[in-house]
């Protein structure tokens, strides 16, 4: 069933990149490319057990991009103020974050989500915990940073 | 679309169009500047990654979008949103790798004011300083 979701999946993403759709050798080399996927994907044992999507919740996940595209913004704009101004920053920061999300997914979308905003770097994710790495006072700002965990949490299902 | 070319004058649907995406794509090329300035002037590793995930999200994003205006509902602007996609997931696991990376051979940053590593890690500390 997982096989035939991601073989759909893939086909999909094939024909958006091509477009071709009425030659037949076309087609049949992006057959046997997600077939090819969809096998080693199978060998490598990532088909049978829990996947990420049982635990997501579309509308949150939805919810979570828009604010972390303006957390995005924000952030892009501070650090390039830091980068123009005439001192450089001299007050960098290695700071450990609680990682309070029970699910693989929702660790790694707040490590992600971390690292991508400008000014604060994951560097360590071990035992519960994450070493972040802040270029300015604003981005060590740890109650935004617990904002970000609790609301990459709220997309996974609660166990 | 709507059709706003009667009437209106110079002020058409596509007139908007384009300078909305020209908008776009002169602040991304802006965030690129700024993140390669970032680049030459911050002063060692770790604050320069910061300059590069400037260029990561801000620069690219802005351009990328920009660049779907113009190519309006095409096939091409559907590619464009798998590069933003793909680039948005990929960016910061690349940043991390080379940020772990630096990190676990002992490399730290330059004027900490804070370092909770010194704590734990001194006695297992591995490469030099």
């Amino acid at each position: 069933m997982r096989a035939l979701v991601l073989f759909v999946i893939l086909g999909l993403l094939w024909l958006g990149l091509s477009g071709l759709y009425y030659k037949p050798l076309i087609v049949g080399f992006g057959v046997f490319s997600c077939v090819l996927c969809v096998w080693i994907m199978s060998r490598l044992g990532l088909l049978s057990g829990e996947g990420p999507i049982k635990d997501f919740r579309p509308v949150a996940a939805l919810r979570y991009l828009f604010w972390l595209t303006v957390e995005i913004g924000k952030a892009d704009w501070a650090v390039t103020r830091a980068i123009l101004s005439p001192e450089l920053p001299r007050r960098q920061r290695l700071i450990s974050v609680p990682c309070l999300q029970s699910t693989d997914l929702g660790r790694t979308l707040f490590a992600n989500s971390i690292t991508i905003t400008p000014g604060t770097v994951t560097v360590e994710t071990e035992g519960g915990e994450f070493i972040v790495h802040a270029l300015t006072d604003e981005a060590a700002d740890m109650d935004n940073l617990l904002a970000m965990g609790a609301k990459a949490a709220s997309i996974e299902e609660a166990r | 679309m709507i059709d706003l070319s009667s009437g209106l004058g110079w002020l058409t649907w596509d007139f908007l169009i384009d300078a909305m995406s020209w908008v776009l794509i002169f602040s991304g090329s802006f965030f690129l500047f700024i993140g390669s300035l970032g680049m030459l002037r911050l002063q060692d590793f770790w604050s320069r990654l910061h300059a590069a995930s400037i260029i990561d999200s801000a620069g690219v994003g802005l351009l990328l979008f920009g660049m779907m205006l113009q190519g309006g509902f095409t096939l091409a602007t559907l590619k464009l949103a798998f590069i933003v996609i793909f680039l948005f997931i990929t960016g910061p696991t690349a940043s991390h790798a080379v940020a772990n990376a630096a990190f676990v051979s002992g490399s730290r940053p330059m004027d900490l004011v804070e370092d909770v590593t010194t704590k734990r890690k001194r006695k297992k500390k591995v490469g030099k300083k």
